[in-house]
């Protein structure tokens, strides 16, 4: 039975909102997931984050938590008692674990985009940039299981959902991520066998679809 | 009391995310020792000590690899001095809609001000000081809600975004001054500008916030090489 405590404002195809879908299962939190329309925001949404009017929102006990990595800290903070910690318990690793998740925000979002949205040179400046950032994943990853040390936390979730991208980078980039980056592909196979990534994911082939539709429309 | 506790902050005094966790170690009365870097000269410790960046702060404790980014840092030393002067709150919510402002302030507030440097047409100007003053009228929204009729937004005591946001005054006002105009004033942010004048003559603020001389250079250097 949902909690209905706990609602998440969500969009499946958005890997900000996988982070807390992820998060949540991980915690083993109950919640109401609602999708929302991009060009058709719920009151609800516009009500609760009315700053950036963005997803995902959690509303919990009826008040928002905006912005995904915020709103996976809150969730680790909030049901502590739950296990597993999405958090190491060290502050000088918990340092590294935000560091991670924030350098995700700063450098793969826009840095992918970049690479479906030119062409020509630019596309192929994109993604040899791209490809530099992925490879500071890979050095971070050495021979670790995960980014931050010996367990699946934060840093994690905050990467793995982009994982979707790769088919779409792939092919429209003309690349071969996993090749290059073989750490990076073992260690998304190795996220794969966590039952909250599956669930959480969007598909692949859908998003590369959706991003063909978005090319199509700016006529590229 | 934070004794001498092998901190080395690796910063340019003109940078405001240098000063934001300056202001930090000087509430928690933590002593450091400040290395400059200059950053159109970027010395080897700080290419090897944030190689994902190359950016300041970069905080060095005790034997411990380096440490990066302004919000990071002040969240680890609020981590491992618990007890003097506490900088976020303990409450889950509480901390998450401190952390949304800061994050708020980090993209959309400041990178405003750095545009404005880059925009050199008169329409551009104006159309970025029009969203400077959009901004900062949330920022005074946020600030009556966080302060609560207080003198901070941390309430009776300096917290947080005090610090996230006091970090910037002295480009605030240089870009004011430059570029003629306020971001924030009497008529639309009252509290805020309040709060601004407390920030400016606070203890652990006011030595921390670079003067304009040190300003100036800085501008000067930043419109030589990163125009």
């Amino acid at each position: 039975m949902a909690d209905s405590d706990v609602i998440l404002l969500d969009l499946w195809i958005s890997v900000f909102g996988a982070r807390v879908r992820i998060a949540l299962a991980e915690k083993g939190v109950k919640y109401e997931y609602r999708e929302e329309k991009l060009d058709d925001k719920s009151p609800l949404l516009l009500e609760m984050n009315p700053v950036h009017k963005k997803i995902p929102v959690l509303i919990h006990h009826g008040k928002p938590v905006c912005e995904s990595n915020i709103i996976v800290q809150y969730i680790d903070e909030t049901w502590h008692a739950n296990s597993p910690p999405l958090l190491p318990s060290d502050p000088y690793l918990r340092a590294q674990a935000r560091f991670w998740a924030d350098f995700v925000d700063k450098k793969i979002y826009e840095g992918a985009k970049k690479i479906w949205t030119t062409k020509g040179e630019e596309q192929e400046a994109a993604k040899k940039e791209f490809m530099d950032v992925l490879k500071v994943l890979e050095g971070q990853l050495g021979e670790k299981p995960y980014l931050v040390g010996e367990s699946f936390g934060f840093a994690d979730i905050a990467m793995i959902p982009f994982c979707i991208w790769f088919y779409t980078l792939n092919k429209i980039g003309n690349m071969n991520i996993e090749k290059e980056c073989p750490k990076l592909a073992a260690w998304v196979k190795r996220c794969m066998e966590r039952e909250s990534v599956t669930k959480s994911l969007p598909d692949a082939h859908k998003f590369y679809e959706l991003v063909l539709e978005m090319q199509k429309k700016k006529g590229q | 009391m934070g004794k001498s506790s092998e901190i080395k902050l690796l910063g340019t005094a003109a940078s405001p995310f240098v000063n934001r966790v300056q202001f930090v170690l000087n509430l928690k009365s933590i002593e450091y020792e400040f290395i400059e870097e200059n950053l159109f000269c970027k010395s080897e410790l700080l290419l090897t000590s944030n190689p994902a960046y190359t950016k300041v702060p970069v905080l060095f404790h005790e034997n411990k690899p380096p440490l990066a980014e302004s919000l990071i840092i002040i969240e680890y030393l609020d981590e491992i001095y618990p007890n003097i002067h506490p900088i976020l709150p303990s409450d889950p919510f509480e901390r998450a809609y401190n952390r949304f402002w800061a994050n708020y302030i980090d993209t959309k507030f400041f990178p405003l001000f750095m545009e404005m440097r880059r925009t050199h047409s008169k329409e551009g100007k104006e159309a970025i000081k029009k969203q400077i003053i959009e901004a900062s009228q949330l920022l005074e929204e946020a600030f009556v809600k966080f302060s609560n009729g207080k003198a901070y937004f941390g309430g009776d005591n300096v917290r947080y975004l005090d610090v996230v946001l006091g970090c910037f005054l002295g480009w605030i006002k240089f870009s004011e001054k430059r570029n003629e105009f306020k971001a924030f004033d009497e008529v639309r942010t009252p509290k805020l500008l309040e709060w601004t004048k407390r920030i400016w003559t606070h203890e652990a603020f006011k030595d921390a916030i670079p003067n304009t001389e040190t300003l100036v250079n800085f501008y000067m250097m930043l419109q030589k090489y990163k125009p």
